[in-house]
């Protein structure tokens, strides 16, 4: 009887060495950066200082800026769920041509830098732009449109993949039994979905709360939220004491919220394969896809507007624009052509999707286990949302971090040129465990059980049962990692870069030039980045893995 | 199955323990290493040199330059504060007057001061650092700049002196970049500051009520905003630099259609430095050498368009008569900036985000 007992605690020491890995990997380049700029802030002078730290929180400003956080960011995600869902539903649950191009192109605004979004929202709003007459630019109004922006896919995705998955008897059945349409997705619908809602919810409030460019850029300075109050406190104060209070606060608020994405994703139907079901459109749901008409187009005009500028030089039509990607920009704007930052965004692109990819399998692996004991389930949704948590917290905090922690070895890292893909597969790293779990969940694990005892040791098993069905959704998940880490602008600008740039960063010195035709090779460079991004998502679409870019 | 998860154990149970030792490791002794024919200058993200004027450094000394950028200069000298234990690079680039204090008092840098330097240099020199940490490797004015094309149309006379820019006449035209997120913006307020002492505030009161628009950075209000700009925006008046004009030459035209106000001038020197605790602080001595010859001095302003601190230095065509220096750049004392800096910018933040 000593065997079963022997192989149990192999397994679960296994186990545990497995989670060792990410772990030490998240714990390297996250926790113990973010944690050394804390600390500098509790012990400013060697010496703990709690009451500082205190004191910061009841600063007037912190106050005006806690508030202004909330506010945007609870609007954004309310407004980007009265979006979404009507979306989800016509690109999910109808069937039509050009289902899979919309899509794509929902999906394109949350791979975009900020840098670019920021640039094209402006021209857009700015008073000499086309929607100037509406008097958007420098207030909160332009700052929530282009968080909503950024955030409606998330919310189509994550509500779309769960849609697909209800059984749609339930609903045939309560209208057999004579209940309108209203009331059908009233009493049936919607109680089902209410988990996806409460979890792309969250998610959104989360990105929202912690967005950068966004706000610096369009909010004119007026106003701040608790992301760029730690910028500035951070790069041009010195001010750590401050920085850590946020800081500090920030971690808080994100991990209450993951405890709360946790419990809606609990509630959640199992996952059907995207684009397998679905019906044609009948005319009740006109005004549905009239909905969903016009969330694509207000989603498209800041991309066109961008497109429009860059084929245009000296008030005609013309590719110079494009012509010019090839040198390094007017007046020696740039040191590298914009050629080879393209090359390099997809050198590290690949790095930062190789490692989010490995890394976030194995986290995805270990959590979509089901274990029989409460306590091993409530380590292993511990262990989900701690890497969750770079989504949350400063990309300056961690920026900082590096430099101050990993300056020895075997970590002296702080202005290797690997930094850049590793800070990038941090933030890639949740949304690849967000794709591959749900998947290597709905595995029924009788067929692992079936396939063990034949015989299968437990790599047979992996190859066997989880590969087949898993593959699609790992080349999904490294996909849209790449598309990730192509348009990442927030963490890179804060490490120390050598002189071989990013096309993000290519595109920020390009606008941060004089003259017009710098200007003009900066709408090129970011149409161009758009592109790839989108090209990339289209080919992720096409394995039809419900759970990309869902949470 | 079981011998090789307990061998990764232990292999990763070592691997902890190296670390943690590695951690606790004392410094090794610097004592006549031999240094490194590499050596790594931080700088701010403007940093823009040819590559061929570092080849013609590395062919005369056999030492190769790697940089490092950093964000802006607030960002540069913070980094910088931060890691003086542990330096992140031989030396730096790209510290200004407005943050030049704060790194010497904190114990950024090491004293250093070429032997030969131009004669022109001296009038650059950081007040109040007379131990010589820094030197002065170039200058660029902040002004006001205004599209002339756009006055000339409307029949309006464009602005001249701060005091023009709170004039009614100018309503809703100026927009500037903030002084909390933007190193030519603080220029600007410290500009103010000068001009105004202890008055700046009832003139920011002024500008406000006068319908300034504040951007985040520079590129927000002169691509954006601007009505010369790349974005062809609706302000005719921005806050820009004195060597901006000469960009705005329209193409098979032979005049800027921009000018800058040189009574609005805020004057910001560029220094460099070798770090305390350098590791080829040597090295790093020969390229502040470097820096301040002709070779590099006559290539800045086509580069990173600002003024080499050797004023005998010929400036590229258009910038004689297009791009002219302020004669009286407007003064704060470095050391006030660095002492009163964090006050200034909060005032000025309440009074612009009531």
């Amino acid at each position: 009887m000593a065997r079963p007992d022997h192989a149990l605690t192999a397994r679960r020491l296994g186990t545990a060495a497995l989670a060792a890995v990410p772990l030490a990997v998240l714990g390297a380049f996250f926790l113990y950066p973010v944690g050394g700029m804390i600390q500098r802030g509790f012990w400013p002078d060697g010496a703990f200082d709690p009451g500082g730290v205190l004191d910061v929180l009841t600063r007037d400003r912190v106050h005006r800026v806690l508030w202004f956080t909330v506010w945007t960011a609870g609007l954004s995600t309310i407004l980007a769920v009265v979006l979404g869902v009507p979306t989800a539903f016509v690109l999910h649950r109808l069937r039509f041509p050009g289902q899979r191009l919309l899509r794509t192109l929902i999906v394109v605004p949350f791979v975009l830098p900020t840098v670019v979004v920021g640039v094209a929202f402006r021209q857009l709003i700015a008073t000499s732009g086309p929607l100037g007459g509406l008097g958007l630019d420098g207030t909160p109004a332009a700052i929530v449109a282009a968080l909503v922006f950024f955030n409606v896919s998330v919310v189509v995705r994550t509500v779309g993949a769960f849609w697909e998955g209800i059984d749609r008897r339930t609903e045939e059945a309560a209208a057999t039994l004579g209940a309108s349409p209203a009331r059908v997705f009233l009493t049936v619908t919607l109680p089902a979905l209410a988990p996806a809602v409460a979890s792309a919810a969250s998610v959104v409030f989360l990105f929202c709360s912690t967005s950068f460019g966004i706000v610096l850029t369009l909010g004119g300075l007026r106003y701040a939220n608790v992301e760029t109050e730690i910028y500035l406190l951070t790069t041009q104060e010195l001010d750590l004491t401050s920085a850590a209070a946020l800081s500090v606060l920030q971690i808080v608020v994100v991990t209450g919220l993951l405890v709360a994405l946790h419990r809606a994703r609990r509630t959640a139907p199992p996952l059907a394969r995207a684009g397998e079901s679905g019906r044609s459109p009948r005319l009740r749901d006109l005004p549905l896809v009239g909905w969903t008409v016009v969330v694509v187009a207000l989603l498209m005009t800041p991309l066109l507007s961008l497109l429009v500028s860059s084929l245009r030089t000296d008030g005609g039509w013309s590719l110079a624009n494009y012509r010019a990607l090839q040198g390094t920009g007017a007046d020696n704007a740039l040191l590298d052509t914009a050629t080879h930052a393209l090359q390099r965004s997809f050198e590290v692109a690949v790095q930062a999707a190789g490692l989010a990819l490995v890394l976030g399998t194995i986290v995805a692996f270990l959590v979509s286990r089901r274990p029989r004991s409460a306590g091993v389930r409530r380590l292993s949704a511990t262990f989900d949302g701690v890497f969750m948590l770079p989504l949350g917290v400063s990309a300056v905090t961690l920026g900082f971090g590096f430099l101050i922690t990993l300056n020895r070895p075997p970590l002296d890292l702080r202005t290797s040129s690997l930094l850049v893909p590793i800070a990038q597969a941090m933030v890639a790293l949740p949304l690849v465990v967000r794709t591959v779990a749900p998947v290597l969940s709905s595995i029924d694990p009788r067929q692992r059980e079936a396939a063990a005892s034949l015989g299968a040791g437990p790599a047979r098993v992996l190859l066997a049962v989880d590969l087949p069905h898993a593959w699609r959704a790992l080349a999904a998940a490294a996909g849209f990692a790449f598309a990730v880490s192509l348009g990442e602008f927030g963490a890179t600008s804060f490490l120390a870069r050598d002189d071989t740039p990013t096309m993000p960063v290519v595109i920020y010195q390009l606008i941060s030039h004089p003259g017009s035709a710098n200007f003009g090779m900066a709408t090129a460079a970011a149409v161009v980045l758009a592109a790839a991004t989108g090209a990339v998502m289209l080919v992720v679409e096409r394995l039809r893995v419900g759970s990309v870019g869902a949470f | 199955m079981r011998t090789p998860i307990k061998k990764f154990i232990a292999a990763s149970a070592a691997v902890t323990i190296a670390a943690a030792l590695a951690g606790c490791g004392s410094d090794e002794p610097k004592a006549d290493r031999p240094e490194s024919k590499t050596i790594t200058l931080a700088t701010h993200d403007s940093w823009n040199m040819d590559k061929k004027v570092l080849a013609d450094f590395t062919e005369q000394t056999g030492i190769t330059v790697k940089l490092q950028a950093h964000g802006d200069a607030g960002a540069l000298t913070n980094k910088l504060v931060l890691t003086k234990d542990d330096p992140l690079a031989d030396g730096v680039f790209g510290i200004d007057n407005t943050f030049a204090t704060r790194a010497i008092d904190e114990g950024v840098l090491a004293k250093y001061t070429p032997m030969v330097l131009p004669g022109s240099v001296k009038s650059f020199a950081l007040t109040g650092d007379d131990a010589g940490y820094l030197t002065p490797i170039d200058y660029g004015d902040v002004c006001i700049n205004v599209d002339d094309t756009w006055f000339a149309a409307k029949k309006l006379a464009p602005p001249k002196t701060f005091d023009d820019l709170a004039d009614p006449r100018y309503k809703n035209l100026l927009v500037v970049p903030g002084a909390t997120s933007s190193s030519p913006g603080l220029a600007f307020l410290l500009a103010t500051i000068g001009t105004y002492g202890d008055d700046w505030k009832d003139y920011w009161s002024d500008l406000l009520d006068n319908g300034v628009k504040i951007d985040a950075g520079w590129s927000d209000a002169y691509e954006v905003d601007f009505t010369a700009g790349g974005g062809k925006g609706d302000r005719p008046i921005v806050l820009s630099y004195s060597s901006s004009p000469p960009f705005t030459v329209p193409e098979g035209g032979d005049e800027p259609t921009t000018s800058a106000l040189l009574d609005t001038c805020f004057r910001q020197v560029e220094y460099a430095g070798v770090l305390a605790g350098a590791k080829n602080p040597k090295n790093m001595q020969k390229f502040i050498d470097f820096m301040t010859t002709r070779e590099f001095q006559a290539a800045l302003p086509d580069n990173m368009y600002v003024y080499p601190v050797d004023t005998t230095t010929p400036l590229p065509e258009g910038w004689d008569t297009w791009a002219p220096t302020a004669p009286k750049p407007v003064v704060v004392p470095a050391s006030e900036i660095t002492e009163k800096r964090a006050d200034w910018l909060r005032e000025w933040r309440d009074l612009t985000t009531r």
